[in-house]
């Protein structure tokens, strides 16, 4: 469904990414995981088209995405999440929810002007679909509070449920687990579950929480210094001798 | 303080929180449209410059306080349309033709500035839409033959089938323009399109990953922001009988830039506070020059000085403008005695994607 060929990036003299393959095949969580500076994020953002890919290419549900431009990315059913956070900070939780129906629309900027019947319809018919993303996250307390007034791992969330209000195929998580705490990343674990299984929707996640990839993860790729050295079940990487050295040093 | 009982997912999407927000501007717009009657032409003539002052930073706001991009040549836009809209008058056209014409005009400008300038962000975008309007004012100085240059253009009095609109029926053109304007941006707001505006403006990154091309929308805003500020050109076109390229400097633009700012980035309120605040500062300094001795209050500057001071200051004390102000009145007496004055303080964070950029 999803497969990257020899993908390599560099930023001058430094390669942060070398010719990575891999595929993921749909219904799967696929997690990739590494030390710091291993290039896992920059792999994120290749898919999500933020950098230029050097070479090789990326191909979703057969089609090459490699030069697609960043805003059709969305478009494709490839939707992600961000490290450190990239809400709407002015604006209410249902309002950045609301912000993801952009690309599903199907009235103009003169229907928006006048706020034609159609426009209301739109509305309301967006909030039915996302009150089921806000029900699945359990939101409901949060829908009109304002981002900035909000917990870390709230915000978290809301970023998780305005990447489903995209309905993507693809779901990239980068780093789902950083800033919470070990309660709510048991229930981060269930939620990727439910997102999966529930709603359907392929994952691709860069993680450090080695407990939280072996709950839920089919297959993990592990990256080191820009290069891929072991792919496989949790159990067959974690005692992989280069994933070893990769993380202790020999 | 109220509570809203929403029973239905369109409450979200309405105008009007409730009946009683309803009827306090119910009762706003009673109030301004009976106001002719009562009062003198003084205070008519200055409500009608409030209400086209309104119209430019509407057109402004959009652009600074929803799409996050700055603009110090927007008197461009006001000169391009005032003089087309006054060319056209002078060819025959009647004007209900002559004003959307000058809109379209300016928003096509619009996106030409846009195209060359949304490569570049901030002071820099600043500094390009600056040099935009340096130029269209050259052009208007030396395209004598057209815009009658230094010697001024005089504008044909506003006509409607042969009737020739007094000062009166002009305060209630151009309320009926700013109302409509009010509404056109309020529902584009609470719209996909104005949503992609605010999604640009707060993360263009996380803008992107959720579908929106940047381009397109930072153009679209740059079209409509000029169109109303054209708008509200023609509009002072009739309202000063005679164009000069100096009536649009960048004092003008800066004024403007004062307007949203002073009244609250990113409010439609903000606006109509920013243009009642405009148009009584220089009545305001001419008092007050009364007041000081000769050698200071003669000086020339005087005016842009206190523009720049008062920027200043509500730019370190209170970034939300009146508007702000005022939200937080409501907040104090609503809440009193429970009101607490970090309520409305945002927290600084520092987790930004700086990886991405």
């Amino acid at each position: 469904m999803f497969e990257v060929v020899r993908l390599s990036k560099h930023f001058g003299g430094v390669t942060a990414v070398h010719e990575v393959s891999f595929s993921v095949n749909e219904g799967e969580i696929f997690s990739i995981m590494g030390p710091n500076g291993a290039g896992k994020t920059t792999v994120l953002n290749l898919i999500s088209r933020f950098y230029d890919v050097d070479e090789g290419t990326i191909q979703f549900a057969g089609e090459d995405i490699t030069h697609a431009p960043p805003h059709e990315i969305a478009r494709k059913g490839i939707a992600r999440t961000f490290q450190n956070i990239e809400l709407f900070e002015r604006e209410t939780v249902l309002q950045n929810l609301l912000i993801a129906q952009y690309i599903h629309r199907k009235t103009n900027i003169f229907s928006d002007l006048l706020f034609l019947p159609r426009v209301r319809r739109q509305e309301a018919q967006s909030r039915r679909f996302l009150e089921d993303i806000i029900d699945l996250l359990h939101l409901q307390r949060y829908r009109e509070q304002q981002i900035h007034s909000l917990p870390f791992g709230v915000r978290k969330l809301v970023e998780l449920a305005r990447a489903l209000c995209l309905k993507p195929k693809l779901l990239l998580l980068d780093e789902p687990s950083s800033g919470l705490n070990p309660e709510e990343t048991e229930d981060l674990s269930f939620w990727i579950e439910d997102i999966n299984k529930e709603l359907g929707v392929t994952i691709v996640m860069v993680e450090h929480d080695m407990n939280l990839i072996g709950q839920v993860s089919n297959r993990v790729l592990v990256l080191a210094s820009g290069r891929s050295i072991a792919l496989g079940t949790p159990v067959e990487v974690k005692d992989h001798p280069d994933v070893i050295s990769a993380y202790l040093g020999t | 303080m109220r509570f809203v009982l929403k029973t239905d997912y369109h409450r979200d999407s309405d105008l009007f929180r409730d009946r009683v927000q309803f009827s306090w501007y119910a009762a706003l717009f009673i109030f301004v449209l009976c106001l002719p009657i009562v009062s003198g032409t003084y205070v008519e003539s200055q409500l009608t410059t409030v209400f086209m002052w309104s119209i430019a930073g509407a057109g402004l706001m959009i652009l600074v306080g929803y799409t996050g991009l700055i603009s110090l040549g927007h008197a461009a836009f006001l000169s391009v349309g005032a003089y087309t809209h006054a060319i056209m008058l002078d060819l025959g056209v009647p004007f209900f033709v002559s004003i959307p014409l000058a809109m379209v005009l300016c928003s096509a400008l619009g996106v030409v500035v846009s195209i060359a300038a949304l490569r570049m962000t901030g002071i820099y975008l600043a500094i390009a839409t600056l040099a935009f309007a340096m130029i269209v004012e050259k052009i208007v100085k030396n395209w004598s033959a057209v815009t009658g240059g230094n010697a001024g253009f005089k504008v044909a009095p506003p006509e409607l089938f042969g009737w020739e609109l007094n000062s009166t029926a002009y305060y209630y053109f151009c309320l009926l323009v700013l109302t409509l304007v009010m509404l056109c941006v309020s529902n584009l707001l609470r719209a996909p399109t104005g949503r992609a505006f605010i999604a640009v403006r707060d993360s263009e990154i996380s803008a992107q990953a959720m579908g929106i091309n940047l381009l397109k929308t930072k153009a679209l805003a740059f079209a409509i922001s000029a169109a109303l500020t054209g708008l509200a050109g023609t509009l002072l076109a009739y309202q000063w009988h005679y164009l000069f390229p100096d009536s649009f400097s960048m004092l003008t633009s800066i004024q403007l830039l004062m307007l949203v700012i002073i009244g609250g980035l990113g409010s439609m309120s903000g606006v109509v506070f920013g243009a009642i605040f405009i148009t009584l500062l220089p009545d305001g300094i001419a008092t007050v020059r009364e007041w000081l001795p000769d050698s200071i209050g003669n000086l020339p500057g005087l005016e842009p000085l206190t523009f720049g001071l008062l920027l200043i200051l509500v730019l370190i004390f209170e970034p939300l403008g009146i508007n702000g102000r005022w939200q937080k009145m409501r907040l104090f007496f609503s809440q009193f005695p429970l009101y607490r004055n970090k309520t409305l303080k945002r927290q600084k964070s520092f987790l930004r994607t700086e990886r991405v950029h």
